[in-house]
């Protein structure tokens, strides 16, 4: 946020200049990191290991419209008999702006009963939340949430 | 001094359906925040979180930086025998914690 002491506009606007003749345009990064939709795809690939995701059977409950960042209620539910014969095995969560693609993983079975699970989790951005189900069939379920948020986390100044 | 809070319910039918809540506070510190100084600090999470009733496994989960402050989890299994929950939690800098709560099933 705030400039170093020693620079001034002038100062800038030569380095701009600078910059414009040379044809290179810096890319100023507020954050320090930040998953890209490459990495968010990477790390879907990873859990699914290339397999199709289908949209459907996973629900998704988070407000559309956060005020704090740090603390947002979450709850995934996935419709299943959870029989010995047809369960969800896990529930994947990720995010698309936070520095890592990854929110949290599930590891459920038939004896849950009920495939649904609740956390709180923190985003740094307003972003899509995806959660991901893996059945007892090897199939994958997904759904995405488009989620808008006031206050930032992750990478406020600690004092 | 980390602390959990575990929310099971003391009595249930054999065949209920059954919620559990576990919160462990801990700070969750991403990795990502900086310091007014500019230096970066260091990550400590609870990484691992595992469920066990009557010593068989129930419930599992990895956690990331994303992952709030004080991580509360919920999640439900079947009532199928009296017994007790045994809730693990372990994470960076060598955390490790457990707590547990027992049941009756009628």
């Amino acid at each position: 946020m705030q400039q170093p002491p020693s620079s001034s506009r002038r100062q800038f606007l030569g380095l701009a200049g600078g910059v414009a003749v040379l044809g290179v345009v810096p890319v100023v990064t507020v954050r320090p990191a930040e998953a890209t939709p490459a990495m968010l795809a990477s790390a879907i690939q990873n859990v699914t290991g290339g397999a199709a995701v289908q949209t459907g059977k996973v629900k998704l409950d988070i407000p559309p419209l956060v005020e704090n960042g740090n603390t947002v209620p979450m709850t995934v539910s996935v419709t299943s008999p959870m029989t010995e014969n047809d369960y969800v095995k896990a529930i994947y969560v990720f995010n698309e702006k936070n520095p890592q693609p990854n929110i949290g993983n599930f590891h459920l079975g038939p004896q849950a009963g009920r495939a649904q699970i609740a956390t709180r989790i923190r985003l740094a951005d307003s972003q899509k939340v995806t959660a991901i189900a893996q059945l007892s069939d090897g199939s994958f379920w997904s759904t995405s949430v488009d989620v808008v948020v006031t206050l930032a986390a992750c990478t406020e100044e600690v004092l | 001094m980390p602390s959990a809070l575990i929310n099971v319910p003391k009595k249930a039918r054999r065949g209920d359906v059954i919620e559990i809540k576990a919160l462990m506070s801990h700070i969750m510190e991403t990795g990502y925040r900086r310091t007014a100084a500019g230096d970066l600090v260091p990550r400590d999470i609870i990484t691992s979180f595992t469920c066990r009733y009557n010593g068989a496994e129930i419930f599992r989960a990895d956690l990331f930086p994303a992952i709030a402050a004080n991580p509360f989890i919920s999640f439900f299994t079947i009532a199928r025998d009296s017994g007790k929950f045994e809730f693990e939690w372990i994470g960076d800098k060598g955390f490790s914690e457990t707590a547990s709560a027992s049941i009756a099933v009628e």
